[in-house]
């Protein structure tokens, strides 16, 4: 890096931009809360300009960038299971729905009861650990496909049982009319109030409760358990001879990664103000799995940044991608037997054929996902490479790369 | 040399292990003393690394025992059919109370809430059987149950160990390999690292001085930065070593240290054990098939041929002892 600097004269621009990096690095916590602050101050912006007022109408922008604020939040835990611990799970959507219905159990006409938000929100998030934990029991000797397929089970088990169990859960047609967050006093201007019609406040919710689970995420990462699970990552045995208790810090991987979605869930469910078992089938697992590997497994702001991308993507491009096509008069295309006129097509029911493309062609071109961390991009890469460096003479373990 | 006076550290007794109707060791009796080199040899298929393992907590015997440090840490399970009733006996005790009560109120809340606090106590109880806390290991002791220590506990307890083929964290750097060695020496639990206390941050710091230290020690001073899989073979061993160090162990296990180095690399590798026991009075057992490294820094040579012990002493009985040539060379022809 200093000589390819040396050559030329200094850029400030670069200069300014390692600078900043630099100090990101050493203060991570208050990096991501001026980034959160500049993105969540820039975002409403971008709703007003040109192309993208095109779209759709503000209200609109605001409330799916809420929307795409759970995703994240999803993504971010499962980035912990998934990407930091190695563990992969299937079944994630299982936890969403713990947070979710243990909010509509506490703020809802169904229960009767009305608990104030912030304190739901420790309470669904420590009721999705508890599940996580359970869950991790007695998954702790399996591995790879094995836990997949039964994390897959439970992540099935789960709407199915808040399906049939009618009585406890009013079945298909879920808790509704769950409360809203109140402000704790009456605030003087509209826009600060939780109704139907202002996606204000749940916006700013969303970013605050984003920034304090990354500044959360990264810290953990970071510290002494952090690096415990990527030792389970990378040798599990070792890890054992090393005195990491496997045990413990797998059932802690589950527990926070699974406590992420259940602030996600709470959130969710007081913003739909509805809860219902089809709203955590395997497609959200698959999404949010299909997040972070297109976000770049085990990093985090990659796979924040990730999960926002698609999530926007999938709830306001798709669906205006057919009247874009009506807008430049797309003409249709005759193949014989079969037309294809795009101006006619619903794309959001073909999401999971695109993400399914997307992933095949992400793991052909850039296996390391959009935005990887420094350590996974060398992973893959020195990998690749390694074969074609030994004809030159290099070691083959690589010493010179 | 004062070895022989020094007290046991290490002291299994009549250890075998069965798989299925193969005996990988057989009743093998082995001492280290403290602040001695001991190494291990035999032919290939002799049983050392199962012993090995057993020592390290990776596998049960099928009998006889380790004693560490002066503590039983693993032997055959004994009464551990108690132990599935000590996960029943709490939920049980609560479901006949509930029973009880619900006979004297007739109330259905009381069954429920009974029900309820049943199945909690069970699963916790599960929990605490996968998790095992000091407390539960408490409990298994007063009620005459042994379980092994499992890898973790030993090195708790001061054993450190490196692996036959070398097995580091590749995709971490070496300062976090040697950080991950060190992880019983923190304290930091996730709530420090949460709120970022100073404690953990002063921590952090810390280790990471203590980790320089060590990469010192083994010769990889500088070389922090690089992924591990990226390090040549020897940095490899050595950075094996170093991590195995970070737990500060009393006793080592060395699983085939100079295994395909040069003779260059294996000579700096012998010193570098040498200087772990002057320096760090680590006692170490080597197993190791490099006559040279074995006859030159063990004070103590224990021979393994099937499983089963056929020598021990100093590097000059064994070298002497017909049935160790015998193992290694075959019998004359008569």
């Amino acid at each position: 890096m200093t000589a390819s600097t040396r050559g030329r004269p200094a850029n400030p621009l670069r200069q300014g931009w390692s600078r900043i990096s630099e100090l990101a690095a050493a203060h991570h916590s208050v990096a991501i809360i001026v980034g959160m602050a500049i993105v969540g101050a820039l975002l409403p912006v971008l709703a007003r300009v040109p192309p993208f007022n095109q779209f759709q109408p503000f209200n609109a922008w605001l409330d799916g960038y809420s929307n795409a604020g759970t995703f994240v939040l999803l993504a971010v835990g499962l980035n912990i299971v998934v990407g930091l611990a190695g563990l992969l799970d299937l079944g994630y959507a299982a936890f969403f729905a713990f947070g979710a219905y243990a909010y509509a159990y506490g703020a809802s006409p169904f229960s009767g009861n009305d608990f104030p938000f912030l304190p739901m929100l420790i309470v669904g998030a420590v009721v999705a650990a508890t599940f996580g934990v359970l869950l991790g029991a007695p998954t702790l000797r399996l591995r790879g496909d094995y836990l997949a397929i039964v994390t897959l089970g439970f992540g099935e088990i789960v709407p199915i049982v808040f399906l049939n169990a009618e009585p406890y859960t009013n079945g298909t047609n879920g808790i509704g009319g769950v409360y809203k967050p109140a402000l704790p006093w009456s605030p003087p201007f509209d826009i600060v109030q939780f109704t139907l019609l202002n996606p204000w406040p749940f916006y700013v919710l969303v970013l605050l409760i984003v920034t304090f689970t990354l500044i959360f995420t990264y810290r953990l990462q970071d510290s002494r358990l952090g690096r415990a699970w990527m030792a389970i990552r990378e040798d599990e045995l070792a890890a054992a001879a090393n005195g990491i208790n496997t045990v413990t810090t797998k059932l802690l991987a589950f527990a926070l990664g699974a406590s992420t979605a259940g602030l996600a869930g709470v959130f969710n469910a007081s913003k739909l103000t509805v809860v219902s078992p089809d709203q955590f089938y395997f497609q959200v697992s698959f999404t949010v799995l299909t997040m972070i590997v297109l976000g770049g497994q085990g990093n985090i702001w990659g796979v924040a940044l990730g999960a926002f991308i698609i999530s926007i993507l999938q709830q306001t491009f798709l669906k205006q991608l057919n009247q874009f096509f009506q807008a430049i008069n797309f003409p249709a295309i005759n193949l014989g037997p079969v037309t294809i006129d795009l101006q006619h097509v619903n794309f959001t029911e073909y999401q999971f054929l695109l993400f399914g493309l997307a992933l095949v062609l992400m793991m052909l071109l850039r296996p390391e996902g959009l935005f990887p961390s420094g350590r996974r991009r060398r992973e893959l890469h020195t990998a690749e490479e390694g074969p074609e460096a030994s004809p030159t003479g290099l070691d083959a373990s690589g010493e010179l790369v | 040399m004062p070895v022989s006076d020094s007290r046991l550290i290490l002291d299994a007794r009549g250890v075998t292990k069965r798989f299925g109707g193969l005996v990988a060791v057989r009743d093998v009796t082995f001492q280290i003393r403290e602040g001695a080199i001991v190494s291990l040899i035999g032919p290939n298929g002799a049983g050392k690394t199962t012993f090995f393992n057993v020592i390290a907590g990776l596998m049960d015997p099928s009998a006889g025992y380790v004693e560490f440090r002066g503590h039983r840490m693993i032997a055959r399970p004994i009464r551990a059919f108690l132990e599935p009733m000590i996960w029943f006996a709490p939920s049980t005790v609560v479901l006949v109370l509930g029973i009880i009560a619900f006979s004297a109120t007739r109330s259905q809340s009381v069954l429920a809430l009974d029900l309820l606090v049943a199945l909690a106590l069970l699963a916790g109880m599960f929990l605490a059987a996968i998790i095992r806390p000091a407390w539960y290991n408490r409990l298994l002791i007063r009620l005459g149950i042994f379980r092994s220590a499992r890898p973790n506990d030993m090195v708790v307890a001061g054993l450190g160990r490196t692996f036959q083929n070398i097995r580091l964290f590749p995709n971490m750097t070496a300062m976090e390999n040697v950080l991950v060695g060190m992880h019983t020496k923190l304290q930091a639990s996730p709530v420090d690292a949460f709120f970022s206390s100073r404690r953990q941050r002063r921590e952090e710091v810390d280790a990471r001085v203590r980790v320089r230290e060590l990469l010192d020690l083994v010769g990889l001073r500088g070389r922090d930065d690089i992924l591990a899989k990226n390090l040549p073979y020897g940095d490899q061993r050595r950075l094996e070593l170093a991590r195995a160090l970070g737990s500060n162990p009393v006793l080592l296990l060395l699983d085939e240290p100079t295994a395909g180095m040069n003779p260059r690399e294996t000579a700096d590798m012998t010193k570098l054990i040498s200087r772990l026991r002057s320096e760090l009075g680590l006692s170490v057992l080597l197993i190791e098939h490099d006559m040279r490294v074995v006859m030159g820094i063990s004070d103590r040579i224990t021979v393994l041929d099937h499983g089963e012990r056929i020598a021990e002493g100093t590097p000059e009985i064994v070298r002497s002892d017909p049935k160790v040539i015998e193992a290694y060379l075959g019998t004359p022809a008569a």
